[in-house]
């Protein structure tokens, strides 16, 4: 028996070829071709998405504020009821993130990483340009596949700055900016309330303003608005800056007094059961 | 429907005008995100050395990143050469980028300057990648727009004020019938002594009022 065995995997051994064959080196992109051909012929793909956020962020006299919501979603579902979108890339710059919460996340570490690299290198405190064109360098180099939409606010020796950097890798800089689905509503309330030369707690309650007028309008966008004051004397995160959206309390009150339903009958039954055997054991003392 | 996500476009109103001792080249103020508009300020008039002025159309992403790349490129070989970079190489640098990667950018430059061999010249480089030097161009979705009016009105001796009224005027006619250009008008004026920036708002501009 173990003899014929023997046999036959020596002669399978016989048919296979004398180099192994090797999987292919690197990435394989086989179920990319397959996925296209399916659509070619008219396979409905499933639909990718969105994340909902609203960021803002606003300029002010001597400092930069930045604002977000604290809504994290997965479809119609709130994954995180209080996340923080402001991401930390050096002590004079702050980071708010919107579109995919992974690529956010990984992006603005892998900047902050960089700039330290940098200041540590050079023994000086980095730009906020410096920081600007590592994030657009990266984000273009990948052509827009990186989900990040980023406001990314700070101050450094040449003053306070303000700039959005789109996934495409495009950037802008402006004195009042908003990102995520719930921009529109941030945008216009600074469109209609800001004012150059703002002071520091005005500049506050309008970025807290916007991040409401997301959080009210804005289905992707919920709960608290977090907020970050950056100035040369250093930086300020408010976490939460205001609840929008605290639960209310309960007015009715559900727990009932015994009695309060009608007793109508009562009815005690003897349940009848046969004992079907009995054993003993020995306990050990030993 | 409004989509945050969809990368920003330049929809544009450009142009460059050479007159008699130099160019001015000319933009629009206006960058979309879809039917957002992502930046009603924006300013399309990147400098690329110290009299070369680039005017970026499509993907802002991609020429925003051109530019970057020209602007080093050409730094380089001033450097390697010792002297201010001519306006035919800055063009030539931005042609041989958008030429071969013409399938994965969508970028039309104008690229415009002046230089101590040949003076004002403006270049335009649209999407496929070609380079043709022109006395007078227009790029970007709104130009069609004014084409006529180019033809009947430019002059060749222009003098700085008259090309100024003329850049003016023409901008504010695309942006009128150009649903995406609109905003303020800048326009940069180059020549051998310097450059100077200009912004023309609805205040300054008959024209442009309510757009």
């Amino acid at each position: 028996m173990l003899a014929i065995r023997e046999q036959q995997s020596s002669s399978d051994r016989a048919q296979q070829p004398i180099s192994v064959d090797l999987p292919y080196p690197g990435f394989q992109f086989d179920l990319c071709l397959r996925n296209q051909y399916l659509i070619s012929k008219g396979f409905k793909a499933p639909i990718a998405v969105k994340t909902g956020t609203t960021i803002a962020g606003i300029v002010f006299d001597g400092g930069v504020v930045l604002g977000a919501d604290t809504r994290a979603t997965e479809g119609e579902v709130v994954a995180d009821k209080n996340c923080e979108k402001i991401h930390y890339l050096a002590d004079n710059m702050y980071c708010c993130g919107a579109g995919t919460a992974a690529d956010t996340e990984k992006t603005t570490d892998l900047i902050s990483s960089k700039i330290r690299l940098h200041s540590l290198n050079t023994g000086r405190q980095a730009r906020v340009q410096t920081a600007l064109r590592m994030l657009k360098q990266m984000l273009s180099r990948y052509g827009g596949y990186i989900g990040a939409y980023l406001v990314l606010g700070g101050v450094d020796c040449t003053g306070a700055h303000l700039y959005t950097v789109h996934a495409a890798g495009s950037t802008d800089k402006l004195p009042y900016v908003s990102m995520g689905s719930g921009s529109l509503a941030a945008m216009a309330t600074f469109e209609t309330q800001y004012k150059p030369g703002m002071s520091m707690e005005a500049a506050k309650e309008l970025v807290s303003e916007a991040i409401q007028a997301g959080i009210f309008n804005d289905l992707g966008s919920g709960s608290n608005v977090d907020l970050c004051v950056i100035t040369s004397r250093g930086v300020d995160y408010i976490r939460p800056y205001k609840e929008a959206c605290s639960k209310g309390v309960r007015q009715g009150d559900y727990s009932y007094k015994q009695g309060t339903t009608a007793v109508l009958e009562t009815k005690v039954r003897e349940i009848k059961f046969d004992v079907v055997s009995v054993t003993e054991h020995k306990m050990e003392v030993d | 429907m409004f989509n945050y996500e969809s990368p920003p476009h330049s929809h544009t109103s450009i142009m460059a005008v050479q007159y008699d001792k130099g160019v001015l080249v000319g933009a629009d103020s206006r960058t979309s995100s879809g039917i957002y508009v992502a930046n009603r300020v924006s300013d399309k008039l990147t400098q690329i050395s110290d009299r070369i002025f680039c005017c970026r159309s499509g993907s802002a992403a991609h020429t925003q990143a051109i530019a970057d790349f020209v602007k080093y490129g050409l730094e380089m070989h001033s450097t390697e050469m010792g002297k201010p970079p001519l306006v035919h190489t800055a063009a030539h640098l931005f042609r041989s980028t958008c030429y071969e990667y013409r399938d994965q950018f969508t970028a039309g430059i104008i690229c415009a300057g002046w230089d101590e061999l040949r003076g004002g010249q403006v270049y335009s480089i649209p999407l496929g990648g070609m380079c043709v030097r022109q006395p007078l161009t227009i790029g970007g979705s709104g130009s069609t727009y004014i084409y006529g009016f180019c033809d009947a009105n430019y002059r060749e001796d222009f003098t700085r004020s008259e090309c100024m009224e003329f850049v003016q005027r023409a901008l504010a006619l695309a942006i009128r019938r150009d649903g995406s250009s609109g905003g303020v008008i800048r326009i940069v004026s180059i020549e051998e002594g310097g450059i100077e920036r200009f912004l023309f708002t609805s205040e300054d501009c008959a024209l442009l009022q309510n757009f």
